[in-house]
């Protein structure tokens, strides 16, 4: 295995451009070393992006919209109070992944290019229509993240492309989001269903949303019909009631030891309507601490 | 295989090892600089038996790389008393017998080190969330969490 620390995203790709063999970019490590250490993947190049500048820097853009570097760990987040603020439900769907210890080292690049269905971060994510910026031999593109998981450890990223920034939208006024997930225990994990709820105001009214589900789908989900079936709404009981059929009616899962089909379908729709009510409350501007803060 | 060197710095003191890419910081500690009280549990991220801190944050050892330690400050459980002297979560942890096998300790008192510098006044949830990436198979906890606590009122009363 050859280790690489560039200087520059130009320089990682190519790097990973000229690589023959496995390659895998290392940010946190917390699946590449589990991966090597359980011999399911041996990269043959490992190229370390964390010594390449600005990779830790979380930068709030004049527009309002937020910049992060592709290194910000978990814990990172958490502890950046104005990012919190704007953008709670981003924030607590990273900080649910793994432990303290994964939080000291674990990114959102990291978690969204690992390419599993079960990614905490990617649902909450794509409900906040984060972008990346991908480097790559033939320059920069920038694209919905929710473009990037294509199944199960897969990504539409080409050979020598890497991802370079993340860019969160600006909040703007009476909005909010919220990320929860079922889980058998309270904690240390994989998700059995995932769900995020973006949303906004105008006065009682929802004017936006966004709904997207993980884990009951070979890739993270956005489902419009969900979106559909509350905008214009206050958040009523029948529109929980359509936006949770939405929610399920949405759901292609597996069956596995930790979720039947018919478990994993039901909760999506369980999980819809208490987090539509979380981003709704936030969106009214009442502070709901994440299960970590 | 080329052999990587690293300089870093360990408990304060500047220490130096050549390794092999694909070995952990883990590793590094306990076969080359001879510190074995970081324990591999595990090695995949789930028991904390290796905790340590990097640049002052709370990692898992297993989960690092040798080669990534280049010109940061790793801090272990030999670094935790000052001398002869424990340090008052040492001395709880005797005090309270929160160990029996001794293989999860040495994570645990780096960890919770970590939470009391952090949040002097943590709540008993607090304590066990901040904790739940260590495992403990013989305790079953309550001592481990009641030895905290207490630790934490000491420290905050003697300041
Ligand atoms: C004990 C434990 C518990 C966990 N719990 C959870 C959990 O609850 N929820 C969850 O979702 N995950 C969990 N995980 C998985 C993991 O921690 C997350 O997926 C994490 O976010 C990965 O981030 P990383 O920075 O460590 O990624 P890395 O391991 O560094 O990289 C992961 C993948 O992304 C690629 N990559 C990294 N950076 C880039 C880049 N800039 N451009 C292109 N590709 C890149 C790498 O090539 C690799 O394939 C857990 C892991 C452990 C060990
Ligand atoms: S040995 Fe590192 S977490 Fe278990
Ligand atoms: S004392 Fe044996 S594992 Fe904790």
């Amino acid at each position: 295995m050859q280790y690489h620390s560039p200087a520059s995203f130009a320089e990682a790709s190519q790097l990973a451009a000229a690589a023959t063999g496995t390659t895998r970019f290392l940010a946190g490590g917390t699946d590449v070393l589990v991966q090597l250490r359980a011999d399911i993947v041996t990269p043959d190049t490992l190229i370390d992006i964390k010594k390449i500048p600005g990779t830790r820097d979380i930068t709030r853009n004049a527009d309002g919209s937020w910049t992060l570097g592709v290194a910000v760990s978990g814990a990172e987040m958490g502890e950046h109070a104005a990012l919190v603020a704007d953008w709670p439900g981003v924030v607590e769907a990273m900080n649910l992944v793994g432990s303290t210890q994964v939080q000291g080292r674990a990114t959102l690049t990291g978690n969204l290019c690992n390419g599993s269905p079960a990614a905490d971060s990617v649902p909450a994510m794509v409900a906040a229509g984060v972008t990346a910026t991908v480097t790559g031999p033939n320059g920069e593109r920038k694209v919905p993240v929710g473009s990037i998981p294509t199944g199960p450890g897969r990504t539409s990223l080409a050979k020598g492309e890497v991802v370079s920034a993340l860019h969160i939208p600006a909040r703007g006024e009476h909005a909010g989001d919220a990320y929860l997930r079922f889980i058998p225990r309270s904690e240390m994990d994989i998700a059995v269903v995932g769900c995020a709820v973006n949303l906004r105001l105008d006065g009682d009214t929802i004017s936006e949303a966004r709904v997207s589900l993980g884990a009951v789908a070979p890739t993270v989900l956005l489902v419009e019909d969900a979106a559909a079936a509350i905008v214009g709404s206050t958040l009523d009981d029948a529109a929980l009631d359509r936006l949770a059929a939405a929610a399920s009616a949405a759901c292609k899962p597996i069956n596995d030891k930790r979720g039947t089909i018919e478990f994993r379908t039901q909760v999506a729709g369980v999980l819809a309507r208490r987090v539509a009510r979380i981003a709704y409350a936030r969106a009214k501007g009442e502070i709901i601490k994440g299960h970590h803060g | 295989m080329s052999k990587i060197h690293v300089s870093t710095t360990v408990n304060g003191d500047a220490v130096e090892y050549l390794c092999d890419p694909r070995e952990t910081l883990l590793d590094c500690l306990r076969d080359k600089l001879s510190l074995t009280g970081a324990k591999e549990g595990c090695g995949t991220g789930d028991c904390g038996a290796c905790s340590v801190t990097l640049d002052g944050r709370l990692v898992c050892s297993c989960l690092v790389l040798g080669v990534e330690a280049e010109g940061k400050e790793i801090g272990t459980v030999e670094g935790i008393a000052d001398g002869d002297v424990l340090h008052p979560l040492q001395q709880k942890f005797i005090d309270y017998a929160a160990l029996q096998c001794g293989i999860c300790t040495p994570g645990i008192l780096v960890a919770a080190k970590a939470l009391l510098e952090q949040n002097p006044d943590p709540t008993e949830e607090e304590v066990r969330f901040w904790l739940a990436g260590n495992l403990c198979r013989c305790t079953g906890y309550d001592k481990i969490i009641r030895a905290v606590m207490d630790t934490a009122r000491d420290m905050r009363e003697a300041v």
